[in-house]
């Protein structure tokens, strides 16, 4: 049902993990409906990304879109980090089956809601990011059990 | 190819050899056709009717109250439709539950688009329908209860004696859509007062395509395929004959190895309950702990998704099942973890493991090694879990 590009990013997810005191965090999807993404950028003082790291829960192909889009954005500036479209992520990963394409959006969203998180912390406006509008719901607590 | 470990027996079983042996003839040995007048066509009538004899036996029927059909789906789909049809004159309401398989819902959804009214019952957290609740919704146009007989996903055995006793005082038919209990658990007809019961044969290491529609005597639903006479005319189209022989051999190995098999199943199974509940954190079972299926088991992982878990548990060639979206096509988790009371977010963490006759200890012991390694990666990998943690401490 993958592609063999998505199976090596579900095998041997790239970057996976948090960076400590990143410089832009954000996190996308909803629990509800079985995916959450949240990328960690660090930038530096020329607006490069130097570093990239997600966390993802998720089925397959939202692991493999999330570990393609740190590998796509990885060294880039944000202005160019910003032109990665969910398009994009599909097609590096070789296509994702039509029920996985909504992963893919996420992806992208994840990386403008790390950008945004960044643009907030530091007081600045970056040209073409709007506010991201998939938060995912904290009214919802979490249950033991 | 690398050892499987199958554990999916809920969705389908290996033909058994001794099925496939008592097949093979009637495919270019015996091909008559049963209904010719020649002597070589008798020889596919015999076969299907003893197969017929053997179902009947095991449910404690006559045998002309078995009606072959192509499947689980198929008998579900006659039952409910021609039921409905035969019976419109009394009323229009069938009860049913939320927790049946789709063959159900589907056709459910269909009767209501045709002017039947359907009640869905609810569960409890067991996943056992609630029988008081049963009783308040019959209505005097009630024409049909449709209850399963054992759950697909979560395992959980209905009160079907209850059932059929509400269903019979009230003048009501009883189906059951018993395609997971037969041949698991014992089942008869008379004493469960079932009038209409569905069943597959590959789910009881039968061949694919076949199964049958039971119909009490006296119950008069039509047929579902017109054509020929088949099948006292309710049923037709040339029978499937080695399909027919194979069901018949199946149902006759499972009735006769059911009481040692289900034993070992069983234990085996609450062997791998048990070890899964103490050794991975933040899990839970699903379905009831002592009405359930010898061979299913069910958990949740919390933090963590289905199918991302099964193609992990895929690369160690273990084959399993899970309730997420992901795995049914839709953004909705399984309709059956939803209704015994489960948040999205958890039921999206399910996995089912069903048992074969060929599991063994070992089976069970690397696959709860896998399930305790890989879940720990996922949950590496979690927001979720890292949000949890953070919290917690």
């Amino acid at each position: 049902m993958y592609s063999e590009k998505v199976m090596d990013h579900f095998k041997n997810p790239r970057n996976m993990g948090e960076i400590e005191n990143a410089s832009g965090v954000g996190t996308v999807g909803n629990a509800k409906c079985g995916d959450i993404m949240r990328i960690f950028l660090d930038i530096d003082e020329n607006g490069i990304i130097k570093d990239c790291k997600f966390k993802t829960f998720g089925c397959g192909a939202a692991v493999a879109t999330s570990s393609m889009a740190t590998e796509l954005v990885m060294g880039k500036s944000i202005q160019e980090a910003l032109e990665v479209t969910n398009k994009a992520v599909m097609e590096a990963l070789d296509g994702l089956p039509p029920v996985k394409v909504h992963c893919s959006l996420l992806a992208e969203e994840a990386i403008h809601a790390a950008l945004w998180d960044y643009a907030q912390k530091n007081g600045i406006q970056i040209e073409g990011l709007e506010k991201p509008k998939n938060d995912i719901s904290e009214e919802e607590e979490e249950e033991d059990y | 190819m690398k050892k499987m470990i199958y554990l999916d027996n809920a969705a389908t079983t290996k033909t058994a050899p001794e099925v496939v042996e008592a097949m093979l003839p009637y495919f270019s040995e015996f091909y008559g056709n049963a209904s010719a007048v020649y002597d070589f066509g008798g020889k596919s009538k015999e076969a299907i009717s003893r197969a017929r004899e053997i179902i009947g036996s095991a449910l404690g029927a006559k045998e002309n109250e078995i009606y072959f059909t192509a499947g689980g789906s198929e008998s579900d789909n006659w039952a409910l439709k021609a039921a409905a049809e035969a019976y419109q004159d009394k009323g229009n309401h069938i009860i049913t539950t939320k927790i049946e398989h789709h063959a159900i819902l589907h056709t459910c959804e269909y009767l209501e688009s045709r002017g039947f009214e359907i009640t869905y019952l609810d569960v409890d957290e067991q996943g056992v329908v609630k029988l008081d609740q049963l009783r308040a919704s019959i209505r005097p146009t009630t024409i049909l209860i449709s209850i399963m007989f054992a759950n697909n996903e979560i395992g959980t055995i209905q009160p079907v004696a209850e059932i059929g006793r509400i269903a019979r005082e009230n003048g009501i038919l009883f189906h059951t859509d018993a395609v997971q209990a037969f041949g698991q658990v014992p089942i008869d007809v008379d004493e469960l007062q079932i009038d209409l019961l569905s069943a597959s044969g590959h789910k009881l290491n039968g061949p694919k395509g076949i199964g049958f529609l039971y119909i009490r005597k006296g119950v008069k639903i039509r047929s579902f395929l017109h054509g020929g006479a088949q099948e006292r005319k309710r049923r037709a189209g040339t029978e499937n004959v080695p399909g027919i022989v194979g069901l018949g051999r199946a149902v006759e190995l499972a009735v006769s190895t059911m009481e040692e098999r289900t034993a070992r199943e069983r234990e085996l199974r609450d062997y791998l309950l048990d070890r899964v509940l103490k050794e991975v954190p933040f899990t839970r079972i699903n379905g009831s702990r002592t009405s359930r299926l010898p061979n299913n088991a069910n958990f949740c992982f919390q933090f963590i998704e289905g199918e991302s878990l099964l193609i992990m548990l895929d690369m160690k060639g273990i084959c399993g099942s899970s309730g997420s979206a992901c795995t049914s096509g839709s953004l909705d988790p399984s309709h059956v973890l939803l209704a015994i009371g489960l948040p999205h977010e958890i039921a999206h963490g399910s996995l089912r493991l069903t048992l074969g006759a060929d599991t063994t200890r070992e089976d069970i012991d690397e696959t709860v090694e896998a399930v305790k390694e890989i879940v720990a990666q996922l949950r590496e990998m979690s927001p979720l879990y890292e949000d949890y943690m953070k919290k917690r401490s």
